[in-house]
This record gives C-alpha cells, structure tokens and sequence, in this order.
C-alpha cells in the first residue's frame, strides 16, 4: 500500500510540473521584486543599490501619496457598499420572495460573470456626454433634469464617483449570492422560536441573523477589501486613471512609475507597500473579528 | 393580529418591489449594450441612447469583427484561454491528488507554496515577470500569457480540488491498489472519473479569470495581431471609441458573448465555483 501510494516517481511527474511553473513564475518574482525594491532606476539604466531610499523618499511622492489616498477612499466607499447591498438584496430576497428564489439568484449573479473591461466600456457608453448623450445623461433629460446632465468622466469628482458606482453594481450580485447562502442555512426552528417569544424586525435582524451570519460577513469582507485594494483593471479601462490623477490606484501608481517612467526599484518598492497592506489588513480582520467574541 | 398581518403583506410587497427594480438595474444595461450594436450611426445621433434601434443593423458586427479585428483578439483568446485551460486542468489535479492522496515528506511544505499564491497581488509579479519575458524574449507570444495564466489558475485549482479530494474515501484507492492497480491506474480509473464535478467547475471558474485578464495581456502584449479580447477591445476603443458607437458596441457585445453563453448553460456550477473560491479561501 504504502509502497504504492509513496511512488517517488509518480509523485515527481505529478507535482514537479506544476511546482516548476508556479515557483518560477509567481514566487521567485515575488522575491525578486523585494530585492528591486531596494535598488533605484532600472536594469541596464543606472541600476544602483540604494537601500531603504525607496521606502523614504515613497513618503514625499505626490503621485504615489495621492494613488494611496484614493485607492483607501475607494476601499471605504466601495466595500462597505459592496457588502451592505448585498446584504440588503438577500434579506429581501430571503424575507419576501417564496417563488423564482433561484431565477433570482441567478439574474443577480450575472454582473459577475462578466469581463472587467466589458462592463467599464458600458459605463463609459453609459456615462457619455459628448459626441452624444449616454444612456445616463439621456435619462437625466427624459425626466427633465437637464441640470444634472454633465461629462461624468471628465471631472475628478463625479469620475471617482463613477468608478466606485460600476464597481459596486458588478459586485452586489456576488455578495448577495453568498449572504444569501448563509440565511439559507439559518434554521427555521431558531427564527420561529424567536418570532414567537416576540422578536421582529430589527431585533430579529441584529440578535439572531447576524450572529448567524458573521462568519461569512467577515469572509465577504476580506474578500471584497483583497479585491478593491488591487484597483487596477476596472479604473484603467473606465478612466485610464484620469481626469488627472483622480481615480489613479496603487497598482496604477506602480504600473506607471516601471512601464512610464522606467523605474523599476521604485515601482516594486510600492508593488511591496501594496502586498504589505494586503497581509496586513486581512490579518486584522481575522484577528479583530477572531477577538469579540 | 390582523393589523400584523396586513403589515407584514405590505412589506412583502414592498420588498418584492424592490428586488424587481435592482433585478431590473443589474439587467438593464446588458440589455442595453445589445439593443445598442444593432443601431446605425445616425440613431445615436439623432435619438435618445434608452431608444430601442428602428432597424437591426447587423452592420456594426460585421465592421467589428473585421476593422476592428475581432476576429484576431477572439482567436487569439480563445488559443490562449482554452491552451491555458488544459495544462491547469492537467497539473492541477495531478498534484492536487499527489498532494492529497498521496504520502511523501515535504507533501504539507508543497501545499503551503501553492495556498501562498491565492495572496499574492498581480502587481507585486509584474515587474520581474515582465523582465524575465523581456530576456526570453517572449514578450508579444501567446506562451508569456500561457505561462502566467497556469501559474496564477494553479493555487485556487489545487486548493479547490483538494476539497473535493478529501471528500472521497480512501478505501476505494486502498482496494484499488490491493487489487494490483498501480498508482496511474488508480488516478485515471478511479480518481479521475470521480472528481469530474469538480474539474469542471474548476475549469469554468478558470475560464472566467483568463477569459476576462487585462492586466497580463495588457502588459506583454503590444503587438496589435496578438492581442486578446480585452485589450483588443480597449485599444478599439482608444481609436474609434467615441466614432463609431455602433461598432464599439459589437465589440462589447462580442467580448461579453462568450462569457453569457457559458453562464446560461452552467450557471448552477458557475455560481458554485465562483462563490466557493471565497467562501472556503
């Protein structure tokens, strides 16, 4: 048995491939850009050791302080409105409709299917001024306020406004799908006894739902948070970072400091700030949320 | 007792109404998008975008398709994703079974190196990566994407099917192998056609990730011929985006098709795959 099942020989053609592939293409790199980001300008262009330079001069970049401070703006509005709608939409999914229960759950889940860059094309259609109005702007002027009609995508403020709305729209579904798992599982027996010793509504919601459901509230809420702090493909095709700076990621920060302004050490030094903040704030969560109770 | 009850059918309603309009929104601009493509030139111009086309102008593909050479980035996808597919399939689960089934020393040490990828930001590979290209001269190849493509599906295959794997009894491979069998019979007769569930859904959850990647293609892939749906579609619209409405429309339409008609076929699967990815990471 054993001698079958410890086949070294299998166990090298099976693994070996994969593990060859992965290391060296997801791994090593990682360990590679750790060592870049020590180093200033890039390979074959005044490449020198600089040691933690890159780590001290990060705080007094502009760009690179603005691409944070809008990346965790981004973070604030759009994970808590990820989660919170798709909490809302499977509540009501889950309290009001006894029929079409899975046709819903499936129309719901269509945003997600969908290419990243599809769906910012659409919006971009959608929140079109000139040549023509987009469906948005049309709609404004169908119900007749024309005052609100403006190029959504060509000031910082509506353009960041913008990104985050698309972002939450494609995401509801996913979330909502998942929660709506998990109210599923509730027993029926624990909400019946509760309604009959007089619990309802809120009370219902915040004593017997929610406890029941935290575990995958705070799994949705890594989920979402690892997933927007990587900001890069829905604002890049949506806005290309612009107008200006306004709706420019960490990740575009990085993007455009290695393959703009050849600076390789300094690009991995913020590739390593965003890894940095990834682990770092998902062990939080974990660890905070482990903590309560 | 009845007043309760009359509150509770009105919020009932309420909430009904409510999921309609959000299934509506979450709907709607889909729809719009297709209606969209079939408009010629002149209706964007002279009437309102929520219009629906006078006449279906089947033009708009076409001038996509070709001018806009969607015939080469869906190629080019379609190589890339499908080649890409089979080799995750592939390794992925034969190491998930040697790494579950199987018992062997640094069997626990393995498994920590691929659960550490599901972690890893893209933006912390692209740099290196893009150098290492760069140097093996793969830079605007199909095989740069390939390669990256497997490495990133790896982690969540492996971990996803070593979920699977856990489920299935081991005493069907321990008869198995007191049967005779040796350890390639036991994966392909007895493992194999057991985990079909869970390849598939692998695969299609796979499908979607590289199906939908720009950030890789948009980075080694600069060459016009070998570029993907995606930045295809990007490029595009960089170009004529704001000209030709009607063709960039189709060009939406057609990167988005393959991923609808995938979603209506096995949305049961996808939605499973999809959610489980988050739920058990």
């Amino acid at each position: 048995m054993d001698r079958v099942l410890s086949d070294k020989k299998a166990i090298i053609l099976m693994v070996l491939p994969a593990l060859i592939i992965f290391v060296s293409v997801v791994f090593i790199p990682v360990i590679w850009t750790f060592v870049y980001s020590f180093y200033s300008g890039m390979p074959g262009l005044k490449f020198q050791f600089t040691g933690f330079s890159n780590y001290i001069n990060m705080w007094s970049n502009e760009q690179t302080m603005d691409a944070i401070k809008m990346n965790w703006k981004y973070i604030l509005i759009v994970t808590p409105g990820q989660i919170g709608l798709g909490l809302l939409v499977s509540l009501m999914m889950y309290f009001s409709i006894k029929k079409y229960k899975t046709l819903c759950r499936t129309i719901v889940f269509i945003p997600t299917v969908l290419p990243t860059v599809a769906v910012a094309q659409m919006f971009a259609k959608m929140y079109e001024m000139v040549p023509n109005y987009g469906l948005i702007n049309s709609l404004l002027n169908l119900v007749g306020l024309d005052q609100w009609i403006q190029p959504f995508l060509g000031q910082p403020n509506t353009a960041f406004a913008a990104l985050c709305a698309m972002d939450v729209w494609t995401a509801i579904g996913f979330y909502t799908v998942i929660i709506y798992g998990a109210l599923v599982d509730i027993p029926n027996e624990l909400l019946e006894a509760a309604r009959i010793d007089g619990a309802s509504g809120v009370k219902l919601f915040t004593k017997i739902v929610l406890p029941m459901i935290r575990t995958i509230m705070i799994t949705c809420l890594v989920f979402s948070f690892t997933g927007t702090i990587k900001l890069y493909e829905s604002a890049t095709a949506l806005t290309k970072g612009g107008p200006g700076f306004a709706t420019t990621s960490m990740t575009m920060n990085m993007y455009q400091n290695a393959f703009l302004y050849d600076e390789y050490g300094y690009a991995s030094t913020v590739a390593i700030l965003i890894l940095i903040q990834c682990l770092l704030v998902t062990f939080l969560i974990n660890m905070l949320s482990r903590e309560k109770y | 007792m009845e007043r309760e009850a009359s509150v509770k059918k009105a919020f009932s309603i309420i909430g009904k109404l409510l999921i309609v309009i959000f299934l509506f929104i979450e709907i709607y601009p889909i729809f719009w998008i297709f209606m969209s493509s079939l408009k010629s030139t002149q209706e964007f111009n002279l009437t309102a975008s929520y219009a629906l086309p006078a006449k279906l102008h089947f033009d708009n593909y076409v001038k996509a398709w070709y001018q806009g050479k969607m015939n080469i980035y869906f190629k080019n996808s379609a190589i890339v994703t499908i080649v890409s597919l089979f080799f995750i399939i592939l390794f992925g689960t034969t190491s998930a079974f040697a790494l579950t089934k199987m018992r062997w020393k640094l069997r626990d040490k393995v498994m920590k190196i691929f659960l550490s990828g599901i972690m890893i930001p893209t933006a912390v590979v692209l740099i290196p990566l893009y150098s290492m290209y760069k140097g093996a001269n793969l830079l605007n190849t199909r095989l740069s994407l390939i390669l990256t493509y497997i490495a990133f599906g790896l982690p969540l295959t492996v971990f996803l099917l070593r979920g699977y794997l856990t489920s299935l009894p081991d005493d069907m491979i321990e008869a198995a192998i007191i049967d005779g069998a040796n350890i390639y019979q036991v994966f392909s007769r007895i493992v194999l056609p057991l985990m079909k569930t869970g390849i598939v859904t692998v695969a299609v959850i796979q499908f979607y990730f590289r199906w939908n990647d720009l950030i890789f293609s948009s980075t080694f892939i600069s060459n016009t011929n070998m570029k993907t749906v995606q930045t295809g579609l990007l490029y595009f619209s960089d170009m004529y985006g704001n000209r030709d409405w009607g063709a960039i429309f189709a060009c939406i339409s057609i990167s988005v098709l393959p991923t609808l008609i995938v979603y209506i076929f096995l949305n049961k699967m996808v939605i499973e795959g999809m959610t489980s990815g988050a739920i058990k990471g």
